[in-house]
């Protein structure tokens, strides 16, 4: 039972990274129908912003995690205004080698800035050992992942829900010519969910900088997890990649603990048993909309 | 043709045309000559030659867009290879194995990947070579896991011809499998059903609204590609003896898909083209430093993404439309 619990509890964990990491991918798919593999790029400069900021300059862990952040975010609103716009009208093949040249050009640059081994972060006091819950003995650091990433994910739902902004991005994914017929400059709210995109997955890097590990190979090691989190949630919707970012953390995290010698296979079969069932993935907004 | 005025017609006896067409393959044979001790690195080039013409079938023609192609060369690789260490080593054989496996495979996951489009269609032919990576890296008792595949042993092409050393005969095997190849592929591409794989490309829906079996041409093709791609994989565990975990990699799968873009896809000749270019460039830069060698290759593809969509076949093209525009004015 136990064992169960500490499964399930790491398995959250690790879906909450990937959820925080790819549901900017999912709304920027949804938005701009742009095939972005490069947003894995993002979420490794995070990574190496906080892990930079706390080991060389001995800036704290929170702060590390927000001036990461927001570096990325202007970083991914800059490239949107001078790259990535002029790819929207075209085909899915330039988006594709657009956007896998962008990840060569990151992982070259990141290896000659750091080199080629993995970033450790030196995680703050508070968050080493272990926390006692209900007579469960349970590492702190993923504990705060989930009760910060969840956090932000009630942040984002807020935003996303409630707000202007957010009706906005709901009204432009659903159909953008009629978004914008009525008065939303949908080429600025491109940029803004891009910025905001590219500042969560850099949040989602650094916060899960202990989970994946921040090397250069970073993006191309891990970006059909992100795709998986986004082609089984749907396109354009934030709640189905939540889902299929949890089902997808706890049943690799069950799968790699009782059955080590299949490693990631399962996922694998997961997936394609999945989108079989349910080809837009399982939240489908076009689909599910009246 | 219209002959341009101002200039003689050129008029040919038939028989010669038919031998200058030949050219390049007869200069391609008389190789070793020319480069001693060269062999196996143009042996590779032929090898992934064919594998990028049949990515370009996909790619080029039928406007499937994959980052997985790799999931094909693997098993024709593992199938060849895994067949010669149990004592089956005729190379013809193993190879058409290796083809039949690996259309057998395309048919599976292409029966699930053509039902999605755009990013999911993209993350399945991912996950469709991740997936097989993941069975080869942990069957190790069939595929040797990390170490690669020991043991592998061919036998003398037709009964004649033994693999030697220098790599004569795998140079001969492979030039003669990528011409046949070539052949078949040209008039695929130009048969009525390669055609309607370009129609399939430019408007699905206008080809399905005048009645084209949409799902099952893509399907076919994949299949098709599938075998292709498997067959490049066999002859490449043919020429080197060896089968590594390298030929299901993700990196292969970017790697020719570049080869192609750089050369030109759905020009038949991309990858004749593509495939040299970089792997004469990886065998120079990549192992004095291999962050500027991604370096470079990422600028490369964003500039040829923006400024060259069509790769240098496509550049050659514009340049000399360019001259016989001047030339007609």
């Amino acid at each position: 039972m136990t064992t169960l619990i500490t499964i399930l509890f790491f398995g959250i964990a690790y879906g909450m990274i990937l959820y925080l990491i790819s549901v900017g991918l999912s709304v920027t798919m949804g938005l701009m129908g742009f095939v972005n593999l490069a947003h894995g790029v993002f979420a490794m400069l995070g990574g190496y912003a906080t892990v930079t900021l706390m080991n060389r300059f001995a800036v704290p862990f929170l702060a590390s995690l927000a001036i990461g952040c927001i570096v990325v975010s202007a970083i991914g609103f800059v490239l949107e205004r001078v790259f990535y716009r002029r790819f929207y009208g075209r085909s899915e093949l330039d988006q594709v080698l657009f956007s896998f040249g962008l990840i060569l050009v990151a992982v070259a640059l990141v290896r000659i800035a750091w080199g080629p081994l993995a970033q450790p972060i030196q995680l703050p006091n508070y968050l080493k050992g272990q926390v006692a819950i209900f007579g469960l003995a349970l590492p702190a650091y993923r504990l705060a992942l989930v009760g910060f990433g969840a956090a932000i994910i009630a942040g984002l739902w807020f935003v996303f829900d409630r707000t202007l902004f957010g009706a906005r991005i709901r009204a432009a994914v659903d159909n953008r010519a009629m978004a914008q017929s009525i008065g939303i400059n949908t080429s600025r709210l491109f940029a803004a969910a891009f910025g905001l995109g590219t500042g969560l997955a850099a949040l989602g890097g650094g916060l899960g900088a202990d989970v994946l590990a921040i090397a250069p190979a970073y993006p191309l090691q891990y970006i059909v997890y992100f795709l998986i989190v986004v082609a089984v949630g749907g396109l354009g919707n934030i709640k189905g990649p939540f889902v299929a970012a949890l089902a997808i953390g706890i049943s690799d995290t069950a799968c790699r603990y009782f059955v080590p010698e299949a490693g990631s296979i399962f996922i694998f079969v997961f997936v394609f048993v999945v989108l079989i069932w349910r080809p837009n993935g399982i939240m489908d907004r076009r689909r599910v909309a009246p | 043709m219209i002959s341009t005025p101002g200039r003689p017609n050129l008029v040919m006896p038939k028989a010669f045309g038919h031998l200058l067409k030949q050219l390049p393959w007869l200069a391609l044979a008389a190789l070793p000559l020319a480069l001693p001790g060269y062999e196996p690195l143009v042996t590779q080039v032929f090898v992934m030659i064919l594998f990028g013409l049949s990515l370009d079938l996909l790619v080029g023609y039928a406007g499937i867009v994959t980052l997985g192609h790799a999931a094909f060369f693997g098993v024709g690789g593992y199938t060849a290879g895994i067949l010669s260490v149990h004592g089956i080593g005729d190379p013809i054989f193993t190879a058409l194995c290796a083809m039949a496996l690996a259309a057998l495979t395309g048919l599976v996951f292409g029966g699930a990947i053509l039902r999605t489009k755009g990013l999911t269609l993209l993350m399945l032919t991912m996950a469709s070579a991740f997936l097989l990576y993941e069975i080869a890296n942990k069957a190790t008792g069939l595929t040797g896991g990390e170490d690669g595949l020991q043991g592998v042993n061919f036998a003398p092409v037709l009964g004649l011809f033994e693999f030697d050393f220098q790599g004569r005969t795998a140079f001969f095997y492979s030039l003669a499998a990528l011409f046949f190849t070539f052949l078949f592929v040209r008039a695929l591409i130009n048969s009525p059903f390669g055609w309607s794989l370009r129609g399939i490309r430019e408007n699905d829906a206008r080809m399905a609204a005048i009645g084209c079996p949409i799902m099952r041409r893509r399907l076919i093709i994949y299949v098709i590609s599938a075998a292709l791609a498997g067959l490049a994989g066999a002859l490449q565990a043919q020429s080197t003896q060896f089968v590594a975990l390298y030929s299901l990699n993700f990196e292969l799968s970017g790697n020719i898909l570049i080869m192609l873009i750089l050369g030109g896809s759905g020009r038949l000749y991309g990858a004749f083209v593509g495939v040299p270019v970089f792997m004469i460039a990886q065998d120079q830069l990549a192992k004095q430093d291999p962050a500027n060698w991604f370096l470079g290759l990422g600028i490369v593809l964003i500039a040829l993404v923006t400024l060259a969509p069509g790769g240098i076949l496509g550049l050659a093209e514009r340049a000399a439309n360019a001259v016989k525009r001047r030339r007609s004015a």
